[in-house]
């Protein structure tokens, strides 16, 4: 069997408290392998993103453990946390967030230039189709182009993981393949296990392992055993 | 109520330490507004109804001997609705509490009934039993000075001869609320007293029967004035006419009037910055509200609410803060101005204080200052109308840095890219920039500016009592005396240095312009007390003509060369046409300057002085005390220490005492304009910062794109502060200078540097507040929402 990229136990997320408190996760238990495509579905508020930021070290627990390889990500300071975001985690947002002050290319420079191991700025692009447009800032970039740039800037850093909330939540259905299809493309060539936040289940099929949220905990989890390429799947 | 008035309500919850914080500074200005015209407005309806009810005469007309009808034929001259003769001399006090005897007045009162004009108040004790001639009343301010009261006997000067008297009571008079020795410029309480004494005893003491040496005349119209002041000199001339003077001319009046004008100033300087700065902040904490509720002004406007009802909705908000800081302003303003009555009562010697403020203060502070807040909001409610429902429910696009430049070749290598964010961000939004660059400038200029003239202050104390007037002591003869006065003064055990001068009183005349003051003479190698050129070097005296301040030559509106008409008040009064021959710096009173000699000759009165300048060795100073005043011919001795304190007394507790005021409060706008600048950095950053720090850079590197903009802006400010701070300098000086003082501008490199030190200062605390914030800010909770 393959290394474990993740492991929680027991993770638990409260927030506010008495009467009002929310419990975001209510006692989570997950393994993910390395190298898979992972893709986590459930309506709002079931506690998917919740997972993902804690384990992408955005955000702490309330009780239990979460673990990255061997290391204890519920056990990190603020400092080794940022440590680890630096030179593991990519992230990909719904709503990019790329710097407005940086074109494409500084973008993506921004981080390989802190990465311990990048790659290079233009390979990371060119992987995302975007060469041609590497000098242009956010502001002349379609929607499509600037989600791009965010995952080339995410996958720049040759990242162990990849993390997408909504990547395509605020795309068309054309643009949204062609990002899973990018994003399928760095799960495959780089290696990098991959998890995708998505209310579309359609994109669940072209993952290898499906987790289905509902009210702060795993209802089930589902590994395909065939799994369809992005132009196949229609939302 | 509505839901829009609901969600207003709800708004001004969720805002409230903001809110509040806004209302307060609205209420600062207001209640400044209110307190400070408010007062200026009792103090000046105070002067008013104390003048009239003790009968304050409008023209003082001193003579030498004029005898008792010719008040019969003043009293016929057109405009004169009242007169009133009386006897007023020079006298000596001797006084427990000081070695030397102290200068004094007296002033006669009728032997029957309360005088015509310039009555008095009686604040203790008795009045004088005419019989009596040794009962006397004490102007109260003295007394108090050396601890004097009614029953306590006191032995005076005059005209030659020591008597005792005895204190039957202690008065306060509006004619002298201000008193200085002859000779002297600076007011103060223990070192010049009034006394009081019956007529016929006045009579006696100066060899006056049946003769008064001063009129009082009291005009009904203002516009007589010119005409009275004239027909008063040609009928007393006869009689050894000094020179009719009007009111604003007289010394107390002169010297309050100035207070309340400084103050007056005050008022209409301090308000206004604090309402500028309200307003500057209501525009940030507006920008920046309505930046949050962009989605939500779409939904409004989606649902058909009109751009008008949507602005006023929100203007509404701006109402509300505004209003109720104005509304607090107002009556703290009602209650910090009726509490301080009681100090101005005390400083000003008023017996009482008509406290009222002008229903139109009110009405002035509420105008302003919303007007100022809503000028501050709309500037951000402008851009509701920009927004289409549908763009505004979108969050914003990416701003376009496309226009910015695309670094290429060196700066490629050079420029990592965290600096290029900010060289970006900095270059795209140079409104922005610059706005702040101004912001903190202004702060800083203002500082760099006060502080320049916290020192201005003491440098004028300085240059007066240090550069110019370098004795230890003036001493002042009865009348001008032989030159040979100098060498038994020379001859007093302890004396180092003497230097004559001679000081006449005169009215200046160039055309219509007029000034009654004195002219100082010095002897041409004088290093005791010297006049000084414009740059601040010692002037030699030319041999003839006359040396005029600047604040002089511009009354008279005279230039060097011209020739100006000197209208000598004593003596043989001639009347002399001088040249002027240069013009000389002095920040105590407008002197007027010439060589001894050459007055003199120009009086036809050769070897003459009034007066000497010595210094001593203070071992001495006990015995040439007693030598002093063992010597007839010696009217009074001013000693340059007392008169120092006088000053810096003045200074620090008159119109002057608003500086450390002002002071004050360019060093907290300096800091707010600052620590705001950098909370709008964070504001308007903190998006990108949480973008940085997902991506694993520090908290550290991602305060680098947050800090580093701040620290262009002030890096760019201070030099433009200092050069702002300095011309702002001359601003401030003009304000603060008065008739009596003048606050020099100057260059000062260490209150400019002090205030850059500042500046930075208040951006370090401020980075450190601003990036404290950063650094607890909730990463998912800033990614999760674009704004």
């Amino acid at each position: 069997m393959a290394r474990l990229a993740f492991r929680t136990k027991g993770l638990t997320k409260v927030y506010g408290e008495g009467e009002t408190a929310v419990h975001a996760l209510r006692g989570v238990d997950l393994e993910i392998p390395e190298g898979e495509f992972v893709v986590l579905l459930g309506p709002s508020g079931s506690g998917k993103s919740t997972l993902l930021n804690i384990i992408g070290g955005l955000d702490r627990a309330s009780d239990g453990e979460a673990w990255f390889q061997d290391n204890e990500l519920t056990a990190m300071s603020d400092r080794q946390l940022t440590r680890y975001r630096r030179d593991h985690v990519g992230f990909v947002f719904q709503f990019y967030n790329l710097m407005p002050s940086l074109t494409a290319h500084e973008n993506v420079e921004l981080v390989t230039e802190v990465a311990s191991n990048p790659m290079d700025p233009d390979k990371a692009l060119a992987l995302v189709g975007l060469s041609e447009r590497a000098g242009h800032f956010p502001s002349e970039l379609s929607g499509g182009e600037q989600q791009r740039v965010a995952i080339a800037r995410a996958v720049a850093k040759n990242p162990t993981v990849l993390f997408c909330d909504e990547p395509t939540g605020a795309l068309d259905s054309a643009t949204g393949r062609t990002v899973l299809g990018v994003l399928k493309d760095v799960n495959e060539k780089l290696g990098a296990t991959v998890m995708i936040v998505t209310h579309a289940a359609a994109t669940a099929a072209m993952a290898d392992r499906v987790i289905h949220f509902a009210d702060g905990a795993i209802r089930d989890t589902v590994i395909n055993q065939t799994k369809l390429s992005p132009e196949e799947i229609h939302w | 109520m509505s839901p829009l008035d609901q969600k207003l309500l709800r708004d001004l919850w969720r805002m409230k330490t903001q809110a509040l914080a806004i209302a307060l500074v609205v209420a600062t200005g207001v209640m400044l507004l209110v307190m400070m015209s408010g007062l200026v407005n009792s103090l000046e309806e105070t002067r008013r109804a104390y003048y009239e009810r003790y009968r304050l005469a409008d023209v003082f007309a001193p003579v030498v001997r004029a005898p008792e009808r010719v008040l019969d034929e003043l009293a016929q001259i057109d405009g004169v609705s009242a007169v009133e003769g009386r006897i007023s001399g020079r006298a000596l006090i001797d006084v427990a509490d000081t070695d030397l005897p102290v200068q004094a007045r007296a002033v006669s009162l009728p032997d029957f009934g309360a005088p015509r004009l310039n009555d008095v108040y009686l604040t203790s004790g008795r009045l004088i039993d005419r019989q009596r001639t040794d009962e006397i009343l004490l102007l109260k301010s003295f007394a108090e000075a050396h601890g004097l009261a009614p029953g306590d006997r006191l032995s005076a000067t005059m005209h030659g001869a020591r008597r005792s008297f005895l204190i039957v009571g202690l008065a306060q008079s509006p004619e002298f609320l201000y008193t200085t020795a002859p000779g002297e410029l600076v007011p103060d309480d223990s070192r010049f007293g009034v006394i009081w004494m019956s007529r016929s005893a006045m009579e006696a003491a100066y060899d006056l029967d049946g003769a008064f040496n001063e009129a009082l005349l009291s005009v009904a119209h203002p516009h007589d004035l010119p005409g009275v002041l004239a027909a008063a000199d040609r009928l007393l001339d006869e009689y050894g006419a000094l020179g009719a003077y009007a009111l604003e001319d007289q010394f107390s009046n002169r010297f309050i009037m100035e207070e309340i004008s400084g103050l007056r100033a005050s008022a209409a300087a301090v308000p206004p910055i604090f309402l500028a700065v309200a307003a500057f902040l209501l525009n940030i904490v507006f920008s920046r509200l309505l930046q949050a509720e962009r989605q939500q002004i779409g939904l409004i406007k989606a649902f058909g609410y009109t751009d008008a009802e949507v602005t006023w909705h929100y203007f509404k908000l701006i109402l509300i803060i505004t209003a109720s800081g104005a509304a607090l302003g107002c009556l703290s303003g009602l209650a910090a101005g009726a509490s301080m009555v009681g100090l101005y009562i005390q400083y000003y010697k008023f017996p009482f204080l008509v406290f009222e403020i002008a229903p139109s203060s009110f009405v002035i502070a509420m105008v302003a200052s919303i007007s100022a807040a809503a000028l501050g909001g709309l500037f951000a409610l402008r851009r509701i109308f920009a927004l289409s429902p549908a763009v505004a429910m979108r969050p914003p696009a990416p701003p376009d840095y496309s226009q910015s430049g695309r670094f290429a070749g060196v700066f490629r290598r050079l420029l990592d890219q965290p600096t290029r964010i900010v060289i970006r961000r900095l270059v795209r939004h140079p409104g922005r920039v610059l706005g702040a660059v101004a912001g903190v400038s202004a702060g800083m200029a203002l500082s760099g500016g006060m502080l320049t003239i916290l020192s201005g202050f003491d440098e004028s104390i300085e240059t007066s009592f240090s550069v110019v007037d370098r004795s230890d002591m003036l001493v002042s003869f009865i009348e001008p005396l032989s030159d040979r006065t100098i060498h038994s003064l020379r001859r007093i055990e302890g004396v180092i240095d003497v230097e004559p001068t001679r000081s006449v009183s005169v009215v200046l005349r160039n055309g219509v312009r007029s000034h009654r003051g004195g002219i100082t003479a010095l002897a041409p190698d004088a290093g005791l007390y010297r006049a000084l050129d414009t740059a601040g070097g010692e002037l030699l005296l030319p041999e003839q003509g006359i040396v005029l301040t600047p604040a002089l030559a511009d009354i008279l509106d005279i230039a060097a060369g011209d020739i100006l008409t000197v209208d000598v008040r004593e003596g043989r009064r001639p009347l002399l046409q001088l040249p002027v021959t240069g013009i000389a710096e002095s920040l105590l009173g407008s002197p007027a300057y010439m060589d001894l000699a050459a007055l003199n000759r120009a009086l036809g009165e050769p070897d003459r002085v009034s007066g000497a300048y010595l210094r001593v060795d203070p071992n001495f100073q006990e015995d040439i005390y007693t030598a002093l005043d063992a010597m007839p011919a010696v009217a009074g001795v001013s000693v340059k220490a007392d008169a120092r304190a006088a000053f810096q007394e003045i200074m620090d507790e008159g119109a002057g005492s608003t500086r450390f005021v002002m002071a004050a409060i360019a060093a907290i706008i300096a800091f707010g304009i600052v620590y705001n600048t950098a909370r709008i950095a964070y504001a308007e950053s903190a998006h990108d910062l949480a973008s940085l720090r997902v991506l694993g850079f520090t908290k550290g590197e991602a305060a680098f794109v947050l800090l580093g903009e701040l620290g262009a802006v002030v890096l760019i400010s201070l030099p433009i502060g200092a050069l702002a701070g300095y011309g702002l300098t001359f601003a401030i000086a003009e304000g603060f200078s008065t008739d009596l003082y003048q606050i020099p501008a100057s260059f000062s490199p260490a209150a400019l540097g002090q205030s850059g030190l500042a500046v930075i200062a208040a951006a370090v605390f401020s980075g450190w507040m601003v990036k404290r914030d950063s650094d607890r800010a909730d990463l998912v909770l800033a990614l999760k929402s674009r704004e």
